[in-house]
């Protein structure tokens, strides 16, 4: 919960500039970027997210080592993945 | 030195330990704390304490979520959760967290609907979706985590949804910082700064730690050769006799913080007068509750809560291990009544608490005989 996922922008999404497609170790959620109001996110850039926010852009070196680092947690990362899996943010 | 020959970066590693040990005072005893929970979780996987030279001491501290949430605050949701029509959400550490009598698990089987959620935007989703439900979200967390909170409220208020609340249990990590430097058990060299929380925070709200306590302190990364670079990065300040905030991370962590993040929570949250810790007793200051103009979404103020304080069981010594006083190992029931599948103290629930991390990674044997040759 404390740690980060990192994930790419896929899509932005015009009608809810709030939100974007996400692509997560392959699953793709939407997730809520208005805390990035100030970076300019675009398709392509990684963001680090927290329960469903985006707090920080990254550069994709940086998301690799943060999913180097949550594999090493196994099974607690797994069911944040699980978790995220199930959920809709909309 | 198995978990270390695991390490893809080892040999990066050992050269880091080596300057670190160069930079050491020989007869000097060096206690670093790494506030952060997920540091905790590195160090104690990668083995890192063995790369380091003797006098050099890692001590855990209070940032872990989960390990300080005390258990009359899960009783509290346990009592939300049996009014008619509630459904409980949290996220999943919460799910196995002791209350007095039980954890959500527990109540679960006696008839409450705790879910587990990913986000609270999905626990207000839940909420548009079941009309004829309230659905009450227990927030837990840092500042990692208090925006996503906020945001939630916002959303909620713009969407005008009537049954949906918070139950806000968000508390801030420099009020524990300083009860951890006030407290007499502990004389520490310096500090390993928390990673993500600083990504909302900055490395500003540090800055007494650096003037007044005149103790270092370095906003580290995860990586293994974050930490050890972070320990340099001490090291370094000390035998220059210098105290400073520093930012080993900032390929993630601006020195300003979010400000969207900020704003966010101060829009929606303010302090209260105190908050008790689990194992630390009351700090002031220390968490953060709705805002009046939110009131229609506090779940405090919509139902009435025993709020009644439950003493930590006796057994349990999570506080002296959440203030670094103890490593786990040294609490007595360490590994045989207290395990991640029967756990006593919160501690032993979360990836990131200490004694989660000790047990999982079975390091707790070794370190016994570590210490065991030591005294
Ligand atoms: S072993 Fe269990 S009871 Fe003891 S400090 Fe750790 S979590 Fe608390």
């Amino acid at each position: 919960m404390c740690l980060g996922i990192p994930g790419e922008v896929i899509e932005l999404n015009t009608e809810q500039p709030d939100l974007a497609k996400v692509d997560v170790s392959g699953v793709r959620r939407s997730i809520n970027i208005a805390l990035l109001e100030e970076e300019d996110v675009r398709p392509g850039d990684w963001i680090l997210i927290h329960v469903g926010f985006a707090l920080s852009k990254i550069d994709e070196e940086e998301a690799q080592a943060a999913l180097d680092f949550l594999k090493t947690i196994g099974q607690d990362y797994e069911d944040e993945l699980d978790a995220l899996r199930r959920s809709q943010i909309e | 030195m198995r978990f270390v020959d695991e390490y893809r970066d080892a040999d990066r590693a050992q050269a880091l330990a080596a300057k670190i040990t160069d930079l050491c005072e020989p007869g000097r005893h060096y206690k670093f704390m790494e506030v952060c929970g997920g540091h905790t979780h590195t160090i104690y996987k990668h083995g890192l304490e063995d790369y380091l030279p003797e006098n050099i001491q890692l001590v855990h501290g209070p940032g872990c979520p989960v390990c300080v949430i005390p258990m009359g605050r899960v009783d509290d949701a346990i009592h939300i959760a049996q009014q008619p029509d509630v459904v409980m959400t949290s996220f999943g550490d919460m799910m196995r967290v002791p209350g007095s009598t039980r954890s959500f698990i527990d109540s679960n089987a006696d008839n409450t609907d705790i879910r587990m959620v990913y986000s609270p935007l999905d626990a207000l989703k839940l909420a548009k979706g079941n009309p004829g439900k309230h659905v009450v979200f227990m927030a837990i967390g840092f500042e990692t985590t208090a925006p996503s909170t906020a945001m939630t409220v916002l959303r909620a208020a713009v969407d005008e949804v009537e049954n949906f609340s918070v139950f806000d249990n968000h508390v801030t990590v420099i009020p524990a910082i300083k009860a951890v430097l006030d407290s007499p058990d502990l004389r520490l060299d310096g500090f390993i700064g928390p990673g993500h929380v600083s990504t909302v925070i900055g490395c500003r709200p540090y800055g007494f730690i650096a003037e007044d306590y005149g103790k270092p302190l370095v906003v580290a990364g995860f990586e293994p050769l974050d930490i050890l670079q972070s320990i340099y990065m001490l090291l370094r300040q000390l035998t220059d006799g210098r105290s400073e905030v520093e930012n080993q991370y900032s390929r993630v962590v601006p020195w300003d913080g979010n400000q969207a993040a900020l704003r966010a929570i101060s829009d929606v949250m303010e302090l209260r007068p105190y908050f008790e810790w689990r194992g630390l007793g009351f700090i002031s200051h220390s968490a953060l509750r709705l805002r009046d103009d939110y009131a229609r979404f506090d779940a405090e103020r919509l139902f009435e809560l025993p709020g009644v304080r439950v003493a930590d069981p006796k057994a349990c010594q999570c506080g002296e291990v959440l203030k670094g006083v103890l490593k786990p190992w040294e609490c007595k029931v360490f590994g045989t009544a207290c395990t991640p599948e029967t756990p006593i103290g919160t501690c032993m629930v979360s990836s990131e608490g200490a004694c989660a991390a000790y047990y999982n990674y079975g390091r707790f044997e070794r370190s016994r005989v570590k210490e065991a040759t030591r005294a």
